[in-house]
């Protein structure tokens, strides 16, 4: 018995399946895990944040006079690692993924539930292990554990975090495995993999550099604990190992991780912006075996981390290449976003202002990836803060400015309500111009030569630092909108309608927020990608 | 995964989805003994006389015996999931306990020859001592990575055989068809687990042992 197909209002709302803790914490809903994972991230993303507005503060003055050298140490080591494992690595895929995949690919679940909810306490227990380690007394190495440093030298806890990340590794593997399972068995008839939303394309290729990428570092890391406590190892000069070997080993994870936080950003600028220009995205194939070619190359570009490391010189210049090459990909990416764009019938809601200083955004962070990328370049900003601004162009601009597009685009169907799209606005502007404040000052501070990783500096640099805290600060601000009237929006937000947006995908042709079993019936007609109109005038 | 299967639309579709799954499994657990073997590629080319050294005081004779216990261990659980395939109960559960079996032979030899390595003190950690003393940082990475990577495959084979002896007992009270994808799964599990001793039997034992 199929009711009739009202879309205002349903009372098997996955929301309303059991309001107790109990039935939250053990859930096989994809959509509940994916609020679960929520909550977690989003903690440790302002734990992760308060030890950067620190770091900040810290550095208003040349002199050290917040903080000393070995906290200062602590403190960019604990941002590092809680925002690259605990935020950056799950943000997209884990959350939206999770909720979404299934939804846009006509599905009821991911293909295996109860490994989806081991994932979420797997990394609950990762994240227990790096608070311990904070409470403890921190962990001074950085996010990068380099040998010998870690494995000789330093008195912090670096066991306990290595312990914390390694275990967080096996959430992400088995995040990974589940996506790659649930796209190639679960489609909807019809559902044919170029019928895909490119966000589910992004998101299947970040699975596979999860599944292949992350066991590597959980090898990596059991090997620094292992050398740290026996003082036996691969990676100790003194015994005949070679330090090196770790950072070929720890780069071969870390360069996709990068891949990992930012493609699935792409996937969800790839659904906002045909949507809020009522276009198909253009070149659709394109974009997907662009997807595919920055998860494939993205493997082979490791080495450029390591320039002036002592590798050889003619694996520098092959790793320079491959570097250059993987721009190819990404430019066709921002290319094609363009020309969706272009004669679009254009509107500048919540989600597509995101989105846009997404694009902007990533496009300044790749474009300086060039520079790092030539190998006569790299000398000079290796360790400075030009590669500091690089990486969070593409990681706090690119990866945080989507996901809370995402969020935005999605908190309709997420929620079931609307939330106050002024506000909305607003934190997308604060956002964009703390961030270019943040983060702009730091390329010049690079190119006059400032290091990264220290809590003083030369008094030449205040005033571009000055101009990077007080960027911070508006960060600060804009971020903390968005936590609070999202909360609002869930408790108090008018009821959202099935499509808000008048958007394409199978996602939107249920109701918000969506039953249990996501759908009433399994979609049948499945309709071609982005088949959006223009908006007749 | 009982409960689960109602959101496939299929067996079928169940049983895809379990294999495919864990093939996944299976790629990310070759990359995650793949630092260990790019450890052995690095030391090998820069402390090759070393290794060589090394290899010549593993003992070959149980080396090649485990490999014939483990090769066949692994026709045995070909076997098990034909019986199963044709629905042959009793001789599915009979291969499973060969199979096990043959498993647990293979720990034990082991176990053994950790303890001759343990008196000869080859063990890296504990009072290493290696002749000649040039020769020692190599034979200390190759016995360090030798038992990390013997190791890393004894917990993966015992984790195997921990599997191997549930299923032999749940064959018992369950029909063969219903146990059939779960028993792939475990298959190719433990093919893959016995796919890396194939590997590490060469790295390990046959170093300069040609000619």
């Amino acid at each position: 018995m199929s009711a009739e197909p009202s879309r205002a209002f349903h009372p098997s709302s996955y929301l309303h399946g059991g309001y107790t803790l109990a039935s939250w914490l053990t859930t096989r809903d994809h959509k509940r895990i994916a609020l679960l994972y929520m909550i977690s991230i989003t903690g440790f993303f302002f734990l992760g944040g308060a030890a950067a507005s620190i770091i900040r503060l810290e550095l208003l003055t040349p002199n050290g006079d917040l903080v000393d050298a070995q906290t200062y140490n602590e403190l960019f080591t604990a941002h590092g690692v809680i925002m690259v494992w605990f935020f950056l690595i799950p943000s997209i895929p884990a959350t939206l993924g999770n909720f979404l995949i299934p939804l846009m690919i006509g599905a009821r679940e991911v293909a295996f539930p109860r490994l989806n909810l081991a994932s979420w306490y797997i990394y609950t227990l990762g994240g227990i292990f790096v608070l311990i380690t904070l409470l403890a007394g921190g962990v001074d190495t950085g996010w990068t554990f380099y040998t010998p440093f870690s494995t000789l030298f330093s008195r912090s806890n670096v066991v306990l975090a290595v312990c914390g990340v390694f275990i967080v590794g096996f959430s992400s593997i088995l995040t990974g495995l589940n996506f790659i399972v649930t796209v190639h068995r679960l489609r909807a008839p019809g559902m044919t993999w170029f019928k895909l939303p490119l966000f589910v394309w992004a998101n299947y290729a970040t699975s596979a550099i999860l599944v292949l990428a992350t066991p590597i570092l959980a090898m990596t890391l059991l090997l620094i604990a292992f050398e740290r406590i026996t003082h036996i190892g691969i990676f100790d000069p003194a015994l005949g190992g070679d330090p090196l070997l770790f950072q070929h080993l720890f780069w071969f994870y870390s360069h996709p991780a990068v891949y990992i936080m930012v493609l699935p950003a792409m996937g969800v600028a790839s659904e906002i912006i045909p949507c809020f220009a009522r276009k198909p995205v253009f070149g659709y194939r394109t974009m997907a075996y662009a997807i595919l070619g920055i998860a494939m190359i993205g493997f082979l570009v490791w080495g450029h981390h390591m320039f002036v490391s002592g590798q050889s010189m003619y694996a520098s210049v092959v790793f320079s290449l491959l570097s250059f090459l993987v721009a190819i990909p990404s430019a066709i990416k921002v290319f094609n976003w363009t020309a969706t764009l272009y004669k679009g019938s254009i509107s500048f809601s919540s989600p597509m202002l995101y989105a846009l200083g997404f694009v902007g955004l990533f496009t300044i962070g790749g474009l300086t990836g060039l520079f790092l990328a030539a190998t006569a370049l790299d000398v000079h900003l290796t360790d400075t803060y030009f590669v500091i601004a690089h990486f969070h162009y593409i990681m706090v601009g690119g990866t945080v400015m989507a996901y809370l597009g995402g969020l935005h685009f999605w908190w309709p169907k997420i929620v079931g309500r609307s939330y106050p799209e002024t506000w909305a606005r607003i934190a997308a502007v604060t956002i964009f111009v703390g961030f270019n404040l943040t983060f702009f000052p730091q390329y010049l501070l690079g190119v006059l030569g400032m290091p990264r990783r220290y809590h003083t500096y030369a008094p030449e640099y205040q005033l571009l630092n000055e101009f990077s805290s007080t960027g911070a600060g508006i960060l600060a601000v804009g971020y903390l909108l968005p936590l609070a009237y999202l909360i609002w929006a869930m408790l108090r937000g008018k009821h959202a309608e099935a499509n808000p947006w008048g958007a394409t995908g199978l996602e939107w042709q249920t109701p918000s927020p969506p039953p249990q079993e996501n759908f009433e019936e399994i979609p049948t007609d499945v309709p071609e990608p982005y088949a959006y109109r223009a908006v007749e005038s | 995964m009982r409960e689960s299967v109602a959101h496939f639309g299929s067996v079928t579709q169940a049983r895809e989805a379990a294999r495919l799954g864990v093939w996944v499994f299976l790629a990310t657990e070759l990359m995650f003994f793949g630092p260990l073997f790019f450890g052995y590629a690095w030391g090998r080319l820069k402390l090759g006389a070393g290794f060589a050294a090394a290899s010549g005081h593993t003992d070959i004779m149980i080396g090649t015996t485990n490999t014939a216990v483990l090769l066949t261990s692994s026709l045995f659980m070909a076997l098990a999931v034909r019986a199963i395939e044709i629905g042959k109960r009793r001789a599915a559960t009979r291969c499973l306990w060969i199979t096990a079996a043959l498993g647990a032979s293979f720990l034990g030899l082991k176990a053994f020859e950790y303890l001759k390595e343990w008196h000869e003190q080859l063990i890296p950690w504990l009072d290493f001592r290696f002749e000649p003393p040039a020769l020692r940082n190599g034979a200390a990475l190759f016995y360090f990575l030798y038992f990390g990577m013997t190791g890393l495959h004894a917990l993966h084979l015992t984790i195997g055989i921990g599997i191997v002896c549930t299923f032999a007992r749940r064959l018992r009270s369950h029909s063969p068809a219903a146990m059939r994808a779960q028993l792939e799964g475990a298959a190719l599990y433990w093919h893959f687990v016995d796919a890396i001793w194939v590997v590490l039997f060469p790295l390990i034992y046959l170093v300069e042992r040609h000619g």
